[in-house]
């Protein structure tokens, strides 16, 4: 059918927009010669340099240790803040919720600069602390996000039933809503832990005394122009991404979770 | 234990107090004094960086900034409305891996997808090299405004396209059936049932669109090679270059109405077309 | 008798590799109510989908007066649906969903505000025209999805479990509504249900299906008082089923007796089905009975009490008026007319 034939054509051009970025930089960071106009043979030189690269290693750390801490204490406060919120009455939740959506629904830049202000003003150094309390703030809002719809969906009774059977308000929590809402949690930790390795302009304007992370580093690198050992580094980046989504793909089996 | 839960709340409100308001309410109000911020005494009352925006230098950038996110909605739109609809009619099978691979490329860091196009586009990068190897002329877009929206359009069309699946996927098959069981066919149907339906998605992608394009600053900085400065390039610069926290406290202000009036019109919008859709025909 | 309208032969279809409906023939006349009868899965909507053009047959023919329409497109069938759960446009008012097909066709706008009325006025939703279809109850949703079909005038009108999301009372109601709108306007009603009393209370004709095969076609009555085998008798109403010997014509033997009955046309000691409905069975006194029995059960069910007797480990189900102790002994007796005979299948 014509029809049909379209519609692939079409998709085939949509994808072949969304991939050849990305394949021309795989393709570039094999490229011996660093002008991007000539092949000049096959090399893994860029990944050598690119492990080098004292910057590039710093950012990686940083990044990942942020990503790591942030995720982790934003997961914990935001799932008993969830489990707060739920508990609370119509108006306050309804407050309290429009707050919270404030960082999801206002620009980057407004809560970068908005956040960098407060530091400035009660005169703290921008650096590591900083930059870990930026992501957990900007974090704990997704993480409450996709808590409270599982809370909304347990039974409102379950936690009654366990304190009836005599456990204590702190066992209900451990052992009934906690392993109730986890699927939420986990979707929380996760999302809070890409949203911080893929931060930019938060982390931009509230880090400092050469704290960096990847994203900084690959944008003073690209202003400069370009730089081939930053081919390698998002050839590395997509392997790593495909792979992980390949194996958690095949774990869900379904697949639907891994859509944010 | 109702009451006991709430207070679990505590603790994330006196955070969100600190960490979500305070620094909002901050740059409200450095936006209307002027003064060291340090020196809280030398701070006075003033609306001069308000007034300093109605130079026709910073319309103008305001104007560009408003112009070219609103073009990159509308391709996305126009792109991404096609892809949502032929994934939401494909086979439950082909459909997840077909939005696996639609959705991989945003998993990966922003700004090297945003640095993959200067790769491509640069006056010598791989697009005018492939031109060259097959005798045609080279074509200059970047930087400038073409290679800015190219920019957005790649990097937010996913932020288009997953909202409006969403709905599409969530249309009953019955209510598509009933249409056609009603004379219409293939077309009518979409016209008159798939495409109202879908409004709802339709707008939030134009909202998760719109407001990365007319706030960015990265892809205008790096596809715009500095000359296209957006409302967000102003932003940074105030804070970063010229240091004055006043002026570019105010054009957060700005921006974050510029955002909020979108928004208001948008769901005016939804709201008039639900009404006078039954008319439309 | 009136014209076929629709017309199945050697109508099957597949899913996955298995027979959904398997080779069935059958035909529907003008303005009948035909009800195609059966549990779930066993392909009566998947027929209903093929006549209405939502599916195509694997192999097979659909005629719609003496036309082949298998390739015909929904929309060009002088059909119209029912579905499920209404289908009707959330973004569309009341008169809206009602004039999309009208619409469609171009209906000056005098003619369609009047063909609407008319509609609405059947379905007793007058005044509805603006209302928004969510604020609608069930029955009334129900009732637009009626008018926004019945409104394309069709020759045939397709109603797929129509009345399953409704409470009991209103499915009641609706039940009468819909056979005197089908005696009313005078077209064919083709009706899927899974509930044997909703077919037999609306139907001219029933057509009961069993794992893609038709089963039997008869008028309510024929089918409950004659089924033809061991799963109609089973499905429509309570049933005793035994297994039983048919000796020669007119004589039956069953639970250790021989019994007088009113079935012909086996062959001789031919194993058969042997159906008595609860409501033909009288309770006795032991001696007056054929069958003697000790009570297990009793329940109350309103206009009856619904009985349990074993006998010869067969639990007889009995429908009675009077109530007898549990374990008490009772006879059981029924005359040769309450005796239905089937074919073992």
């Amino acid at each position: 059918m014509v029809g049909k034939l379209i519609k692939r054509a079409y998709i085939g051009f949509i994808f072949l927009f969304l991939y050849a970025p990305i394949l021309v930089l795989i393709v570039y960071s094999f490229n011996e010669s660093k002008s991007r106009g000539q092949w000049g043979g096959f090399t893994l030189k860029w990944y050598g340099e690119l492990f080098r690269d004292p910057d590039i290693i710093k950012a990686l750390y940083y990044t990942f240790i942020v990503a790591l801490l942030s995720s982790l204490i934003s997961t914990v406060i935001g799932t008993f803040a969830a489990i707060g919120i739920h508990n609370m009455g119509l108006f306050g939740k309804k407050a309290v919720l429009n707050i919270n959506y404030l960082p999801v629904l206002n620009p980057d830049i407004v809560t970068g600069v908005a956040l960098m202000t407060l530091f400035i003003s009660v005169n703290m150094r921008l650096g590591f602390l900083t930059m870990l309390i930026s992501h957990v703030m900007f974090n704990i809002p997704y993480v409450i996000l996709s808590v409270l719809p599982k809370l909304r969906q347990m039974n409102r009774h379950m936690a009654e039933a366990a304190l009836d059977l005599g456990a204590t308000p702190f066992y209900a929590m451990r052992k009934v809503i906690i392993p109730e809402i986890m699927p939420g949690v986990v979707t929380g930790a996760l999302m809070a832990f890409t949203l911080s390795v893929d931060d930019f302009v938060i982390s931009f304007f509230n880090t400092g005394s050469g704290v960096t992370n990847l994203s900084i580093v690959i944008y003073s690198m690209a202003r400069r122009g370009i730089k081939p050992s930053i081919n390698a580094l998002s050839t590395i980046m997509l392997l790593t991404v495909a792979v992980l989504l390949l194996v958690i793909n095949k774990r869900t089996a379904k697949g639907d979770e891994l859509i944010p | 234990m109702k009451n006991r839960a709430k207070l679990l709340a505590y603790p994330y409100i006196l955070w969100m107090a600190i960490f979500i308001v305070i620094p909002l309410l901050l740059v409200f109000f450095y936006s209307v004094t002027s003064g060291n911020i340090h020196e809280p005494k030398s701070l006075s009352f003033t609306l001069e960086h308000y007034s300093k925006f109605f130079d026709m230098l910073y319309l103008n950038v305001i104007w560009k900034s408003f112009r070219l996110a609103v073009i990159s909605t509308v391709l996305c739109l126009l792109m991404g409305y096609p892809v949502a609809f032929v994934i939401s009619q494909s086979k439950q099978h082909h459909r997840n891996l077909l939005l696996l691979f639609f959705l991989l490329p945003i998993w990966m860091n922003f700004l090297l997808r945003t640095y993959a196009w200067m790769a491509i586009l640069s006056p010598n990068g791989f697009l005018n090299k492939a031109l060259e190897l097959l005798g045609l002329p080279p074509i200059e877009i970047m930087p400038g405004q073409t290679a800015v929206v190219l920019g957005m359009v790649y990097n937010f069309l996913p932020f288009m396209v997953l909202p409006i699946y969403t709905v599409l996927s969530k249309i009953d098959k019955n209510v598509l059936e009933a249409a056609m069981d009603l004379g219409a066919n293939r077309v009518i149907t979409f016209i008159k049932v798939i495409l109202p339906l879908s409004v709802p998605g339709i707008i939030t992608g134009i909202t998760m669109v719109f407001m990365p394009a007319v706030s960015t600053f990265v892809i205008s900085r790096l596809l715009g090679g500095g000359k296209e400065l957006l409302i967000g390039n102003l932003i940074e610069q105030q804070f970063t270059i010229y240091r004055d926290w006043h002026f570019g406290s105010a054009l957060s202000i700005i921006l974050m109405i510029m955002i909020l009036v979108s928004m208001a019109v948008m769901s005016k919008v939804d709201k008039n077309s639900e009404e006078g859709r039954a008319s439309m025909w | 008798m009136s014209q076929k309208i629709i017309e199945l032969k050697n109508l099957t279809k597949s899913y996955d590799g298995t027979k959904v409906v398997n080779n069935i023939n059958l035909f529907i006349r003008e303005n009948e109510f035909v009800t195609l009868l059966g549990p779930s899965g066993c392909g009566k909507t998947t027929t209903l989908r093929m006549i209405g053009g939502f599916e195509n047959p694997d192999t097979g023919d659909i005629f719609f007066e003496g036309n082949r329409i298998n390739d015909l497109p929904p929309y060009k069938r002088n059909i119209n649906t029912i579905f499920q759960r209404y289908a009707l446009f959330t973004h569309m008012n009341v008169y809206e969903n009602i004039a999309f097909g009208l619409r469609i066709k171009k209906t000056p706008r005098d003619e369609m505000d009047r063909k609407i009325k008319k509609m609405l006025k059947l379905v007793e939703l007058e005044g509805f025209e603006k209302r928004h279809v969510d604020s609608l109850s069930g029955g009334q949703q129900q009732r637009v999805a009626i008018a926004r079909a019945l409104v394309n005038e069709p020759k045939v009108l397709l109603l797929d479990e129509p009345l399953a999301a409704l409470d009991l009372k209103l499915r009641k109601e609706m039940q009468i509504e819909l056979s005197d709108m089908q005696k009313n306007i005078g077209i064919t009603f083709i009706y899927v249900t899974h509930d044997q009393e909703e077919a037999l209370t609306m139907s001219d004709t029933v057509v009961v299906m069993n794992n893609g095969l038709i089963q039997q076609v008869g008028s309510p009555v024929d089918i409950y008082n004659e089924p033809e085998n061991r799963f109609v008798a089973d499905f429509i109403g309570e049933s005793n089923i035994l297994e039983g010997i048919m000796i020669e014509d007119f004589l039956v033997e069953f639970a250790g007796k021989k019994f007088n009955c009113v079935d012909k046309g086996f062959q001789h000691n031919e194993p058969v089905d042997v159906v008595i409905r609860p409501e033909d069975i009288d309770v006795t006194e032991p001696e007056d009975g054929h069958i003697r029995g000790i009570v297990i059960s009793v329940v109350f069910k309103g206009v009856h009490y619904e009985m349990l007797v074993e006998s010869n480990d067969f639990e007889y189900m009995i429908n009675s008026t009077d109530m007898q102790e549990i374990g008490s002994e009772v006879g059981l007796s029924f005359g040769p007319e309450d005796i239905h005979v089937m074919k073992r299948g």
